[in-house]
């Protein structure tokens, strides 16, 4: 069939737009899927407002606020919040380094550096590298009580378990996206894998990796002060213990210690941001 | 002449960097003894007989996992709550963050077109934004911490934890995405006398509608995967049964319910990542 030619029309008629809703709408459904989530979410949710906007549960908001005043600030106990702060730290650095090293060791075998390489690792490596991002710290750090026991130590692990799985699959990446000239002419030359890795890959990389782990400590840093909540040590099993004897004094003291200590991290990482872009 | 030519393609024999590199190692080790000492690192306990006994017994139980149907059923439905806490606590964010942004972005702003924004809306927009960086710097585990307490156990506290934390979060990013466009279009349309919503509807909304959505569904994923956090201070769902299950030690339970949740966040990362490319 041939296109009609002929003058065009004297009044090019207006397109008109669509209809609001048509079958073939693919936002149209969307929208109305996305209500029917928030809609049954909200319907299946036994919520109570009704007892959390009650002038009794306002009572006892207030009370419960009050109860934080006067935080416990004696030298003894602001010396073992210093102490928890201090433990969180050492926890987050800790969990960060223990994951970029193990997060190398796995990116390595999950990354497909030249045509040539068969790599038979990577899938299942990459599936292990999800499943240990897939469950968040806190989860990880309830399972290692049961092996670690009480204390830092199932929390740096547990730090450790997530951040592997976080940094493996970043690293793996970046690997993955590395120019591979200078790899070539190593391996060319006869250069075995693991020193073209060090002498061509890495240098090249190094500076993503760096920054990726730093990232991921400030993460950690905000994990780790909660973390102790389940147990695993640091400023929230503080927190979780005070609480938990209702001395609201010391909990107002440690709460502020982790809003102090996220915000400090806060701030730095964004001075530091600020000075390296300049 | 010849020799020189075939030089460079035999390779070196040894690593010329090893001794820097094994140098480098210790130093760091000797350097990092103080945080293996205030963490406690003494990996070798998990291993002795006194620990080693549960967390086989543990761990052998996790196969086969518990697949009976009543219990299949139980999953099911913490894990619709989970969704479900999630879904609602963002809601209720952008109920709070909607009206936060629009209050708080510079952007909108009418004095500002003509240099510098007059003092009064400059501080009322500085203030909402200090409180906006206050609410997202409480992690939303102490804010449920602290609604247990006061409501109860419960999804109430998970949802209201969701909707404070990530309200904050979203209200300041909303801020920075719409400051960061271009805002010729905006200035152009408020100078010509239209009123702020319409400015933000027909110049600021289709210009950056797309990173916003994009925003908005990255925040739904990383809070489905905190509402199972949230269950472990007793705000329901996924987090609260797989606490108790590992409190009980049933192996099997919590094998299943960690792959349930490993799917739950593999889909809600799916869903998420094909949602941010239809959106371009």
């Amino acid at each position: 069939m041939k296109p009609v030619s002929g003058p065009p029309a004297a009044n090019v008629p207006y397109k008109l737009p669509p209809p609001l809703f048509g079958a073939r709408c693919k936002a149209c459904w969307f929208g109305l899927g996305l209500l029917v989530l928030v809609v049954a979410s909200f319907w299946s949710l036994d919520l109570q407002w009704r007892a959390f906007l009650s002038l009794d549960a306002a009572a006892s908001m207030a009370r419960f606020v009050g109860e934080f005043f006067p935080p416990d600030l004696s030298a003894p106990f602001v010396r073992k919040v210093l102490v928890g702060a201090a433990e969180t730290l050492a926890m987050s650095a800790l969990g960060t380094l223990l994951a970029a090293v193990f997060g190398l060791l796995l990116a390595l075998s999950a990354s497909r550096t030249h045509a040539g390489d068969r790599a038979h690792a990577r899938a299942p490596v990459r599936l292990l590298l999800n499943a240990l991002r897939a469950i968040p710290e806190l989860v990880w750090a309830a399972l290692l009580l049961i092996s670690a026991g009480l204390g830092p130590l199932a929390g740096t692990l547990a730090l450790a378990l997530h951040t592997t799985g976080v940094l493996g699959r970043l690293f793996a990446e970046a690997i993955e996206n590395a120019p591979t000239g200078p790899a070539f002419a190593l391996r060319a030359q006869g250069v075995p894998a693991g020193r073209v890795f060090l002498y061509a890959t890495l240098p090249q990389v190094l500076p993503q990796l760096m920054s990726y782990t730093l990232y991921r400590w400030e993460n950690n840093i905000r994990a780790a002060a909660i973390l102790g909540v389940v147990g695993a040590g640091g400023l929230g099993q503080l927190l979780a213990f005070h609480m938990g004897l209702f001395q609201m004094g010391k909990t107002a003291t440690v709460l502020a210690a982790m809003l102090l200590l996220v915000a400090l991290v806060d701030a730095f990482s964004y001075a530091a941001r600020r000075v390296m872009t300049r | 002449m010849n020799v020189a030519r075939a030089r460079p393609l035999s390779a070196p024999a040894r690593d010329p960097a090893w001794l820097a590199r094994v140098f480098w190692i210790g130093a760091a080790l000797v350097l990092l003894w103080p945080l293996f000492v205030a963490t406690e690192f003494r990996p070798w306990v998990m291993f002795d007989a006194q620990s080693r006994g549960p967390t086989l017994a543990f761990l052998s139980a996790f196969f086969p996992p518990a697949l009976g149907s009543d219990f299949l059923l139980l999953v099911a439905r913490e894990t619709w709550r989970t969704v479900a806490i999630a879904t609602a606590g963002i809601t209720l964010a952008l109920v709070l963050a909607i009206p936060a942004t629009l209050l708080s972005t510079r952007a909108l702003s009418i004095s500002a077109l003509s240099g510098r924004m007059a003092p009064v809306p400059a501080l009322l927009r500085q203030l909402l934004r200090w409180v906006l960086i206050v609410l997202r710097s409480i992690p939303e585990l102490v804010w449920a911490l602290i609604f247990v307490r006061v409501v109860g156990l419960g999804p109430t506290a998970g949802v209201l934890a969701i909707a404070l934390t990530y309200g904050g979060m979203l209200g300041k990013v909303y801020g920075e995405i719409l400051e960061s466009g271009d805002s010729h279009v905006t200035r152009c349309l408020l100078a010509n006398g239209s009123g702020r919503l319409q400015a933000f509807s027909y110049a600021l909304l289709p210009q950056n509608a797309a990173e916003l959505t994009s925003y908005t569904v990255y925040r739904w994923e990383c809070a489905i995967r905190s509402s199972v956090v949230l269950g472990f201070v007793g705000a329901g769902g996924l987090g609260q049964q797989l606490d108790n299950s590992t409190k009980m030690f049933a192996g099997g339970e919590v094998a299943t319910m960690l792959l349930v949740f490993i799917a739950l966040v593999a889909l809600a990362d799916r869903t998420s990542g094909w949602l941010r490319k239809a959106l371009g």
